[in-house]
């Protein structure tokens, strides 16, 4: 599903918006996944996945990093993406179903701290950019 | 099936009480149809759905989600037996409307959203963990007597 012009604005525009906090709203999206989906829980075995982790934290920053290289190169998500693409299929192989989970986190997360800005048209435009990376990301899987 | 306990039953009960089912009614199917625009294949009657301002605004749309949100008002009424309050509609569901269940995962994920956005800090991930566990619920419910 090809992002448009309104959605690559609507994805940047929020993404602005969120500034500092990356690194904490996708700790707190992986947070509410790890509540919601239990099951996704089997991918971190090694981790402390209570409330306010600092594992979950540290590895927000990370994922909220990744995603800030893929708004900046929306035009080229597989390009920007590769190497993590490469991770994801043949170390992580995390199933294809859980990044459906976290994106809905994103979601519910972003929702709840910009309800304002989260019109139905930038609600379509993320969700659209976020399975988008999450086709990248598991399209080396086989 | 789906097992609630009790912090998890007073957590939805106070939140639904919160909730103006009207409004919200008609923002969950509207936000369905623009961000999933595929699912306005069940309502071609609707009229004007060409762009997310005539969905969101289309009278139609707000009239049948507030229907379908008081429904699910039945749901955390009967949280514990979610097969029986929707076993009716279940078979409406299948057998006069020929919806695809995968819809009612995504009404009800796109429900949980609103709620979010309405509740802000108040809609924490044990809130919102309640909340998946009954719109799976519902979805299961209603998909029950597929055939």
């Amino acid at each position: 599903m090809v992002l448009s012009d309104n959605d690559k604005t609507n994805v940047k525009a929020t993404w602005s918006k969120v500034g500092d906090h990356a690194s904490d709203y996708v700790a707190e999206a992986l947070e509410r996944m790890f509540f919601s989906f239990p099951t996704t829980k089997t991918y971190f075995p090694h981790f402390d996945l209570g409330h306010g982790s600092g594992q979950v934290k540290a590895h927000g920053k990370k994922v909220g990093e990744a995603l800030t290289q893929a708004v900046g190169h929306l035009d080229d998500l597989p390009s920007a993406l590769s190497a993590l693409s490469d991770l994801h299929a043949h170390k992580l192989r995390v199933d294809p179903v859980n990044f459906k989970l976290l994106s809905h986190c994103l979601l519910v997360t972003l929702s709840s701290h910009q309800p304002t800005e989260f019109t139905p048209e930038v609600h379509a435009s993320l969700d659209k950019f976020l399975s988008n990376v999450s086709t990248v990301l598991t399209s080396k899987y086989r | 099936m789906v097992h609630f306990t009790a912090e998890e039953k007073s957590a939805v009960t106070s939140l639904w009480g919160k909730v103006n089912v009207e409004e919200a009614g008609g923002e969950a199917l509207g936000r369905l149809l623009v961000v999933y625009p595929w699912t306005q294949r069940f309502f071609d009657s609707f009229g004007n759905l060409s762009s997310a301002s005539a969905i969101m605004g289309n009278p139609k749309v707000k009239a049948h989600g507030k229907k379908v949100l008081t429904s699910f008002g039945d749901a955390v009424k009967n949280m514990d037996n979610l097969k029986g309050a929707f076993a009716k509609l279940s078979e409406l569901h299948c057998d006069k409307l020929h919806v695809d269940p995968e819809n009612f995962r995504l009404l009800g994920n796109v429900l949980v959203i609103i709620l979010a956005s309405h509740f802000g800090r108040e809609f924490t991930p044990d809130m919102q963990a309640a909340w998946q566990k009954l719109v799976s619920g519902v979805a299961n419910a209603l998909s029950h007597k597929y055939h």
